[in-house]
Formats: structure tokens, sequence, C-alpha cells
């Protein structure tokens, strides 16, 4: 993980540049837009973030699987340089995927919804969150990283606030403080990082790459600072008892903005774990993921128990995407190759998953104006492909093998229970809760008989259609072909475990006890005496 | 040959792909052909490769096809592949071959049915897990077919999804198996980090190297997932309600394939039992035997004629279950095959006498159909003679194998067998009876419905009761006012004749008026006294009604629940309806008089009739004669590690047999005793705590519903009291400590997110100001 190719790749176009300049120049676009043409606003924004979308694809055809353990695409420019500040951005295995499906969630979302008032402001700030999560997965620069994981609160918290449903007020507000509390400390810990370095090597600088490989903090120091990291992600996860603010944001915002806080914004604190918290602070994650661990299982057992007995269909989502959370953070710090990847794809299949759920559930409340699930019922009878589609959705959520959810679980909770074997057990469970709040929820919406308006529900346009389909096709596609997707995270992954096994002398990545050796056995059985012929 | 192997699941894939896409367009009943189509495309790739896979030398029937990687992450690697041996292509053979058949069925049984097409979608679905589940070449893909049968049985069970009941017992099938799954998913993962794979070549090169424990706990966890797929005790609750499902699903599913998964997931993972201490597999052994004894007994008091066939797949599934935990691996796919046999083809049975019933379920409404249902009866009674275990039926030769296994592991085992045994023959003799012998009950005026006219007619003179007691009042207050009035009249003639008294004798005018006045008045009170005569009289003849009502009232009462009028049921005398005609009955009564049940068409009786040839010959796949004829046996041998041999005397074998013969007979007897001679009331053996499954399902429902309610409600209610209340609490501390932060709520809050963004949107500008590309 160098950063020495920057000077290569700068005279060819600063794709992973233009991926967070492009949204940010839509939304002043819009700004100047006339309001005489309203429907120009909802295009405008679908165009930027489509090419945005694009230009993840470009990324993608562009990144080179061999070299995936290193920051490829590399854009470097000094910022700030008395205070070694560099808008450095870089893309590798780990950050690939969620740049990608940030890339996606966004034109969809934009194009799934109308706003329902204000539409300048509105697409305007999607495109704004669009660049600032873009800039969290990118950054390479830990002042750049603050800055963006700062921005994308203030869209978030317009959004909600605005556009919302219900407390929205209440709602944002909630959501922003508590966040901005979490980062409070984050802040101080990269100071702190920083200046501490600074007194060890002699050198300011903010730059991930340098603080990580330098390693000069005194362990308890960098203990502590870990933590403040790891508030602020908890929170941005959100890991129990952290996560009352995620029911109240989801329920209360606009179905893009549930769309996207689900599918990208949850992931930009399980992404903090795994490129600040554990490649900065190896050793403080090694000695603090028990607890993590723990905290992420209680989440699994807790977020679906809750979820179970909520009354209202997006906070039963919201609750379901906390126990979905808890799988990432086993995953992640199980400390292995299977834990962390699980982990990672299970972040893209998460935000496919939920933000597809969250997707159906506003069109259910567009149509039926309620997401009481008790006044909903039988909606399968008269909006049969909308049922299919949701069913598909929420299988791959309960995690069925074939679809994209059952690899990440799986994987996760593997590599967890090579880690802490009983706390696998445990989390194991929440598969089983999972099936009981989602069968259950689905039993109340779809089956049944269908009285009242229910009866008239309309099924699915053929623009929502359009719209859900590449959902679908991604969740079959990564339940049934994940290869591609885990091969190019693979080098990026071995290389971060390499990186705490360099740097923890006691550390071995936990993985599996061999007993026997597993491979070159020819197929036929020695045990095939033969007791008597044809 | 053998390459041909991902012929098998590609066909049903490809079956499923194209009803997905042109189902609608299809209809019926093309997709129920293209669906069936596919699946004889399966069976004949699977012969293909059954074929295949004889033609090679014995050591040599082995071998792996790998499609592509599936998963790889780290050092876990694994393929969609398949692992073709003679146990996976025993599987698949049987899979295929009932499955067509029972697709083929299904395009009569789902005539009409407005989404015949999705039905036929989920079937090739079904059938394609169901395949994956069998080929896989590792635990991973076999769970993928493990999980993806439950889907397709969760989909299938509540097809008819607007009935709650049918999506609440698709919910709990899928629930009560992911509780299975649990075990299966850790049990993956300890086999993963101790062997350090999870395909079955690894697993099989590996096993005997494992530590006691570590198998034991394999198998222990394994062994809770086949619980919970092959519905064993504790988690076999969802089976009776997945007959909420169209009867072909019944049958395929619940019945001859998905519920054998667990037998097959053990089987397939022998050498871990092998290596594990010896009160795993006598686990599984006792497992199974409890819950065949358990389920048996549950049987003999369904009246749901698929009831008593879901409670019998359990109890036989038990047995097999304990020929697994005896070592009797080759007893236990025997016994699956045959079972498979003759339990699809009781189901499609059912569902033939189901079809031609006008959809009832309720055996007590049978009876004497064998003259109208004469293909489908003729089939049913050679299904009943082989789960019987009457030689030379199919089911007599696997069941009597299982036993003599069983007699060699523990007397205890062969016991409970036994006595299973003869409770099979008695509740399978009872179905029959009362289906196919006897009275044909289905004109019946049934029970329920005398009970309604009778309830109607009690209400009726009770409404009598209460007008003619209403009477009474009325009548009471006419003597009183007729008593009021006589006294005004009595009061007036006193008045009168006081008058008359003071009239002066002289004045004749006067004297005159006062004695026409007194005339009058005496008039009066004797209309007066007539009256309250007549009232009282009223009173009298209302008390009479209301006598007469109360009398009618306990008539009727008497006559409604006792009193020769009887309304219970029974399957020998026709209802006694007493005083009632046709005319009181209801709608559904009269119309039933009218029904003549009718035979299913060839696409239900070819099935059946194939159907039952298997199960009539079936035995012949293993004949315990000789080794040379225990066909079976020998095929299955190499996939074995070490299975149990009988080592019993031929003589013993005989008086086994004899023994198990002779109970079976003993059971069958009992029944034609009770359901055709009428010997003894059946209310001797169908006891009540029967019919409710010893209340086990009740007791979990309970549970499920108060304390397990509780306890979550709990979470929920500590989360938002507690995790939020402190959050919240925080703030509003915040707020009331702070003059200046008390607008935190609102304004602060804005501006300061207005800052933020002002700032960011600077410090960008001034970035874009500085670059230099």
């Amino acid at each position: 993980m160098t950063s020495l190719l920057a000077a290569e790749t700068a005279t060819s176009f600063p794709v992973l540049t233009a991926l967070i300049v492009l949204p940010m120049l839509g939304a002043m676009v819009l700004l100047i837009l006339p309001n005489s043409r309203p429907e120009h606003f909802k295009q405008v924004a679908f165009l930027v973030s489509a090419a945005t979308g694009a230009l993840a694809i470009w990324v993608l055809t562009d990144f080179e699987v061999a070299r995936a353990a290193e920051f490829q695409l590399e854009n470097r420019q000094t910022w700030i340089e008395g205070l070694g500040i560099s808008w450095h951005l870089g893309i590798d295995g780990i950050s690939l995927w969620l740049v990608i499906l940030t890339g996606f969630i966004f034109p969809v979302a934009i194009v799934a919804v109308d706003a329902d008032h204000e539409p300048k402001s509105y697409y305007a700030w999607l495109l704004v969150l669009e660049a600032g999560c873009m800039g969290v997965f990118l950054a390479l620069d830990l002042f750049a990283f603050f800055v963006f994981f700062e921005i994308v609160l203030v869209p978030m918290y317009f959004l909600i606030g605005k556009w919302g449903h219900g407390e929205r007020a209440y709602a944002a507000t909630k959501f922003f403080i508590y966040t901005m509390f979490g980062s409070a400390f984050m802040l101080v810990g990269i100071l702190s990082l920083a200046f501490l370095n600074q007194a060890e090597t002699g050198v300011l600088t903010f730059d991930l790459v340098e603080l990580a490989e330098s390693q000069a903090i005194a362990t308890t120091t960098a203990r502590w600072i870990f933590l403040s990291f790891a508030i602020a992600f908890a929170v941005k996860v959100p890991l129990f008892p952290f996560h009352t603010w995620l029911p109240d944001a989801h329920t209360n915002a606009p179905t893009a903005g549930s769309v996207i806080l689900a599918a990208v914004m949850l992931k930009l604190g399980t992404y903090g774990f795994l490129r600040f918290g554990i490649y900065l602070f190896p050793e403080a994650a090694v000695y603090f993921a028990p607890a993590l661990v723990t905290l992420g299982v209680i989440g699994i057992i807790y977020g679906a128990i809750a979820a179970t007995m909520q009354r209202d269909l997006k906070r039963l989502v919201a609750y379901s995407s906390v126990a979905h959370l808890g799988f990432i953070i086993i995953g992640t710090f199980a400390l292995n190759t299977e834990g962390i990847e699980g982990g990672l794809l299970q972040m893209v299949n998460h935000g496919l998953s939920t933000g597809a759920l969250f997707l159906l559930v506003g069109w259910i409340y567009e149509r039926r104006h309620t997401r009481q699930i008790s006044e909903l019922g039988g909606l399968q009878k008269p909006a049969p492909i909308f049922a299919a589609a949701f069913m598909v959705v929420m299988l791959s959520s309960i995690g069925l093998p074939g679809l994209n959810g059952f690899v990440g679980e799986f994987l996760t909770l593997l590599g967890a229970f090579a880690a802490h074997r009983w706390w696998a057990v445990v989390a194991a469970t929440g598969v089983i809760i999972a099936a009981l709040y989602l069968l259950w929820a689905y039993q109340r919406v779809f089956h049944g008989p269908a009285e009242g308006d229910n009866a008239t529900m309309p099924d699915l346009t053929l623009r929502e259609g359009l719209i859900i389909v590449p959902f679908i096709v991604a969740i079959v596609f990564l339940g049934v072909y994940p290869k591609p997707v885990l091969d190019r995270m693979e080098p990026a992954v071995d290389a971060l475990i390499q990186h705490v096994e360099d740097n923890v002398p006691d550390f071995e990545e936990p993985t599996a006890g061999y007993l026997a050796p597993a491979v070159d056995e020819a197929p036929g059985g020695e045990e095939a005496d033969a007791e008597g012929g044809e | 040959m053998v390459e041909a192997v991902w012929l098998i699941p590609a066909f049903p894939l490809a079956g499923f792909l194209l009803i997905l896409l042109f189902g609608r367009r299809l209809g019926e009943p093309g997709a129920g052909w293209l669906a069936t189509l596919a699946m004889g495309g399966s069976f004949a790739s699977a012969v293909v490769v059954f074929f295949g896979l004889v033609g090679e030398e014995e050591e040599q029937r082995q071998f792996g096809q790998t499609l592509f990687e599936w998963i790889p992450a780290g050092d876990f690697s694994v393929d969609v592949g398949f692992l073709v041996d003679p146990l996976s292509v025993t599987m698949t053979l049987f899979i295929t071959g009932v499955g067509a058949l029972i697709h083929l069925y299904s395009i009569g049984y789902m005539h009409g049915d407005e989404k015949f097409s999705k039905f036929f979608l989920y079937m090739n679905l079904f059938a394609f897990s169901m395949l994956m589940l069998v080929l896989g070449d590792n635990l991973l893909l076999t769970f993928l077919g493990w999980e993806g049968v439950g889907a397709c049985s969760y989909f299938l069970i509540s097809f008819w999804f607007t009935d709650e009941a049918n999506a609440s017992a698709g919910k709990k099938a899928f629930i009560t198996n992911r509780i299975g799954d649990w075990g299966f998913m850790v049990a993956m993962f300890l086999t993963f980090t101790t062997i350090g794979s999870i395909r079955y070549v690894d697993i099989f090169a590996a096993d005997a190297n494992l530590a006691e424990s570590t198998a034991t706990a394999i198998t222990i966890l394994l062994l809770v997932g086949a619980v919970g797929k092959s519905a064993q005790i504790p988690l076999f609750v969802w089976l009776p309600d997945a007959m909420a499902g169209p009867t072909p699903v019944s049958a395929l599913i619940h019945a001859a394939t998905m519920v054998t998964s667990g037998v097959y997931l053990l089987t397939r993972m022998n050498g871990v039992i092998d290596a594990s201490a010896a009160w795993a597999p006598a686990t599984i052994a006792w497992i199974g035997a409890i819950t065949a004894l358990v389920a048996a007994t549950i049987a003999i008091a369904q009246n749901d004629v698929k009831k008593v066939l879901a409670y019998s797949t359990v109890s036989q599934l038990g047995y097999m279950f304990l020929a697994i935990g005896s070592g009797a691996y080759v007893a236990a796919i025997f016994h699956m095959i045959t079972h498979a046999f003759f339990k699809a083809l009781l189901f499609l049975g059912s569902g033939s006498v189901i079809h031609g019933m006008d959809d009832d379920q309720d055996m007590r409404h049978y009876g004497g159909l064998r003259k109208f249902l004469p293909i489908t009866s003729a089939t049913f009674i050679v299904g009943w003679l082989a789960i019987a275990g009457v030689p030379p039926f199919a089911g007599f030769w696997s069941k009597d194998e299982i036993l003599a296994f069983a007699w060699q592991e523990s007397y205890g085992l062969w016991a409970v067998g036994f006595v299973t045994a003869i409770l099979t023959a008695f509740y399978m003799s009872r179905q029959v009876f009362m289906t196919f012998y006897g009275r044909y009950r289905f004109a019946d005026v049934r029970p329920e419905e005398i009970a309604d006219v009778w309830s109607t007619r009690v209400a009726n003179a009770e409404s009598a009761l209460t007008e003619a007691e209403a009477g009474i009042g009325e009548a009471e207050s006419a003597v009183t006012k007729a008593a009021e009035k006589l006294e005004k009249a009595r009061e007036k003639l006193a008045t009168r004749e006081r008058e008359a008294a003071e009239v002066d004798p002289d004045d004749e005018k006067a004297t005159d008026k006062a004695a026409k006045n007194l005339d009058k008045a005496r008039e009066g009170v004797s209309k007066a006294e007539a009256a309250l005569e007549e009232t009282t009289a009223t009173v009298e003849a209302a008390r009479g009604a209301v006598a007469a009502a109360e009398a009618e009232v306990a008539r009727v009462a008497a006559a409604a629940t006792s009193g020769g009028l009887r309304t219970e049921f029974s399957l020998f005398d026709a209802p006694d309806m007493g005083d009632l005609d046709e005319a009181d009955l209801p709608e559904p009564a009269r119309a039933r008089r009218e029904y003549h049940p009718h035979e299913s068409p060839w696409q239900m009786t070819v099935p059946l009739v194939l159907l039952a040839v298997a199960a009539a010959i079936g035995g012949v796949l293993n004949l315990p004669f000789a080794s040379d004829v225990e066909f079976l046996g020998r095929w299955l041998e190499p996939t074995l590690v070490d299975p149990a041999h009988l080592t019993a005397s031929a003589g013993l074998k005989w008086v086994l047999a004899a023994i198990a013969v002779a109970g079976g007979l003993f059971g069958i007897l009992v029944a034609a005793a009770i359901y055709l001679g009428n010997r003894f009331p059946a209310s001797k053996v169908e006891l009540p705590i029967l019919a409710r499954g010893w209340r086990y399902d009740e007791a979990i429902t309970n549970f499920m519903g108060g304390p397990g309610r509780k306890g979550f409600d709990f979470v929920a209610w500590f989360d938002a009291t507690f995790v939020d209340g402190a959050v919240n609490g925080v703030g509003r501390v915040v707020r009331s400590g702070g003059g200046q932060l008390r607008r935190l709520q609102s304004g602060l809050v804005r501006s300061y997110a207005a800052m933020v963004a002002v700032g960011a949107v600077a410090l960008l500008a001034w970035f874009l100001s500085r670059a230099s590309f």
C-alpha cells in the first residue's frame, strides 16, 4: 500500500476526483436553473448522478485486479501545505464496491421518488450527499475524510427535516446531534494522532497511508485514539447501544433519504472501522475486537427482536438494519479473510436489499398513505408483481442461499466462528429471528384477505419495475456468482490482515485449524472395500 | 454418460425460467405440460447417469463435476459442483421419477385454479432445489438446496394465501425449519474449522481422523438440522400444518422428497457419525423411535384425511431415523424409497378422493367410496397394504429390515418400532375403512346441521315463551284495570243508593230518576264484575300458554340434546332426523344429497396406477434372502464407511418377520372390528388427547403467544424507554442546563448545519481554485 504511483496517474484524467466534483457541480447547476421549469430539476439530477454512476463503472473497468491490494487511480494534491493536509484520493479492493454501490444507489433513489415540494433544493441536497459519500470512500487523508464525513450530515439533515414525514424535525435534530457528537471525538482523535505522530517522527501529516505505516505512537495512547474513532463509527453504523437515532431517522426520512441512509450512509461507519480503525490502530483493533464483536452480537439479536415487535413497516426495516450491521461488525472484527470479506460483501448486500426494501415500502406508502402493518393486508392479491419483488428482496434480507445476503452472512459467521466460536453460535440464531420478523410482516401485509383500499392497490408500474429489476438482478447475481466481487476484495483484505499481523506481535489470523490435508484426494473411495463383484 | 449429471437439475431450472418468463402466456395446461416435460427430461438424464455409473467398476463409482467456483474467500472455497455416487444417483432417480408423476397428476388436480402456471413455477423450482440438495458436492451446496426447498415449501403451503390459516402454516414451516438450519450452519462452521474444507470428498478423507468430541458435536448439530427438515421431535409441528398446501405438494414435498432430506444428510455424513461417541447415533435412533410412536398415536385420532397421512409421514420418517441411529443406512434409504412410493401414492389418492368429494377432507363424510372411485380405491388399497407391512408389498420389506436392525441394536428400540407397526396398520386400516368401505355418508345430514336446525327450533320455542310471558303481564294489568273499574262502579252504586235514600219519596220524578240511576249503577257493577271475571280468565289462559311454551322449550331442548334424536356422529347409523324434514335442512345439506362423487381424470389416475405398481413390487430392490438379491445394499455399500450388518440367524429373521406381520394383521383386525364390525365404539381409541396431538402444538403456541411475546415486547419497551430514553434524557438535561443551548432543538442546529455547509463549499471552492489539473 504505497502512494508512489500518484505522480504517474496524475497526468491522466483524475476520475476519482471527478466522482466527487461532478455531483457537486451538478448541485450548483441545479441552483442556477430557473424555477420556471421544475421538471428539469429531476432530469438534471438524474443525469448527473447517472454520469457519476458511469464514472464508477469506468473505475471498475480500470481497476486492476492484480493490484487490488494497492491504492489505484490515485489523485494527490497538496492542499494545506503547512499542516501536511493533502487532497489524496485512491481506491482499492476495500473501497471499490462501496463506490460502485454509491454510484448505483443515487440515480435510482433520485429517479424512484419525486420530491413533493421544493424540488430544486431537494435534488441539489441529494447531489451534495452523493459527493460527500464518494468523498468518504475515496479519501486517503484524515482531514479530507473528516470533512466529507461531516458534510454528509448536512444534506441528510435537511432531507429529513424538510421533506420528511411525521416528527421530522425531532428525527433530523436527533440524527444530526447524535452523529455530530460522535464525530467530535473523532476530530480530537485525528488531531491527536497527527500531532503525536509529528512528535515521534518529526513530520506533520494527515495522510492515511503514512500514518498507518509509521505506527509511531505508544500502544496505550493508540488505544485511546482508536476509541475516539470507534465512538464516531459506532454511532454511524449504528452499533448497540448507539442505534436509537436510526429508527427515527429512517421512519421520518423521505423514501430517497431512507434508501440512501440504509444503502450508503450506514456503511460510512463500517467502512471507517475497516479503513481507519483497523489500518491505523491494528493493536487497538485486536485489543478491542472482543468488545466490538460482543456489541455486534447483541445488535444482531436485539435488533432482530426489536424489529419483530414494530408496528410500522419502515421502523421494522430500520431495526433489521441494526441486526444486519451487527453481522458486518462481527465479520470485520473476526480479523480474518473470510470475516472481513463477508463483512464487505454484506455492506454491499445490505445496501441492495435494505435499499430495495425501503423503496418498496415507500411505494406502498405512496399508494396507501400508511405504513402501519395493521392497516395493510392481502396486498398480494391486487398486486402480485409487487409482492413477488418484495418477496425476492425479503428473502435476500433473510439470507436465503442463492441470493446475495446469504453469502455475506455466511462468511461473516464463518469468520467469526474461527475467531470467537461461541459468539458466532449465538449470532447464528439471528437468522432464525430474521425469518420470524420478515415472514410475519410479509404475512400481515401481503397475505390474507384484501379489504377496503388494500383490495385496489395498484401493482408495480413499468417505471417502478425498471427500477427494481436491477436490484433483483444484482441480488441474484451476487448470490450465484459472488466470485468477481470477492476476488477484487481479497488482495486488499489480505494486505490489511498482513498489516495487522506485522504490527501486532502476538496476533495471528484466526482461521481453520487443519486436522487433515484437504487436498489431492483422488475421487473414488478407498473405503469401498469390494465385498463381491458384479 | 455420468457427465450428463448437470442436465438433471438443468431441466427443472430451465422449466422454472421458461414459466417465469412465459407462464402467463402458456397458461393452462401449457405451463403444466412444460413443467412435467422438464421433470421427464430430468428423470431421463438421471437414468442415463445411473447406467453410466452402473457401467463403472464398483470402486470407481464416484465422480465429481465442477461447474464454477461459487464462494472463494481466503482459505474457504466451495464450488457449484456435483458429486455423482450411488447415494446421490439413487436419490435423484426417485426424486425425478416420483416428481414427474406428481407433476403430471397436478395438471389434473390444479385444473381451473387461477394461479395454475404459478403452481408449476414453484414446483419446478422445488425440484431444482431438491436436486441441488442431493447432487451438491459440498455441504454448502446441499444447504442451498436445503433452504431452497424450504422456501418453495413455504410458497406452496401458503399457495392459497388469502386464507390466513394457509399463510400461517407456510410461515410456521419456514421458521421451524430455520431453527434446524441453525444447527446445519454451525455444523458447517465446525467442519470447516476442523477439516479445512466442507467438500464431501475432503470430509470422507478426513472424518476417520476427527476427534471423537468434534465428530459428536458435528453429528448432533447435523441432527438438529435433520430434525427440523424431516419433522422429528421436537420440531415436527410444522408438518401437519403444512397440509394446508395443495395435495400434490403434500405428496411431493411433505412426503416423498423434501422431508427425507434429513435422512439423506445423515447418510451422506455417515463417516462423521461413525467417528462420534456412541451416544450420538443412539440419540438419533431414540429420537426416531419416539417420534415414530408419538406420531402414530396421534394419527389414530385424526379425522382429516390428509392429517392422518401427515402424522403417518412423521412416524415413517421416525423409522428412517431409527434405522440411521442403528447404523442401518441401507435400510433407511430403502425405506425412504418405498415410503416415497407408497406415501406419494396415498397422498395422491387422498387428493383424488378430495377432488372427487367436492374438496371435503373429513373422513367422517366419506364411506363406501369404492364404487364411485374404483381406480383411486384400488390403488389406495395397495398403498395401505404396503404401509401396513403386509407381504409382499414394498413397505413390508423395508420396515422389516429396520425392525431387524433395531432388534440387534436394542430390544427397547425394537419394541417401540413394533408397537408403532401395529398402530400404523391400525390407523391406515381405519382410514381405508372409513373412506372406501362402510356406509356412504356424504349425503347424510351432518350432526352440526341437525344441531343447527334444533337450535333454531329451541330458539323459536323460547321466543314463543317470552311472548307468552309478556301476555301474562298484559292480562294481569288488564285485571288490575278491571278491578279498579269495578271499585269505581261500586262506589257509584253506593253514591246512587245514598242519593235514592235521600230523595223525597213524594217527588215522583226524582224517585224515578234515582231508581233509574240506581239501575244503571247496578248494571255498571255487574258489567265490571263480568269484565273482571273475563280478564282473570285471560290471565289464567296466559299462564296456561306460558306453561305450554315452557313445556315446549323443555321438550325441544330435551329432544335436541338426547331423547332418541341422536346428533352425534355415527359411522354406522344414518342420522336420526326425528320430525325434521327436507325443507328444514340448510342448502348445503340438500345440495349434498344430489352430489355424485366422481373418479378423477386420466392425468391423475395414471400416476396412481404407476405408483401402485411401484408400491406393490418395490421390495425387490433389496430382498433379504441372499446377498445376491440385496441390490440396494450392494449398490450403496461404497458410500458407507461402516454400515451395520445383520448378524441374526435366518431363523431369528423369520421369527421377527412373522411377529411383525402378525402385529400388522392384529392392527388391521382391530380396526376392522371397530370401523367395519362396530364391535366396540371408536371413542375407546380415538382419545381427545390424541386428537389434540398430546397438546404439544398448543403448548408451543401458548408459549410463543404468551411468555415469548412478552419477552420480545420487553425488549422493544426497553429500547424505547431506556436506550432511547437515555439519549433523550441527555438531550433534555443539556437543554435545560444552559440558557443559550435552549434553542438547540431548532435554531442552533439549523444554523450550525448551514455553517458546516457553507464552510464545506468554501473549502471545496478554495481547493478547486488551487487545483492544477
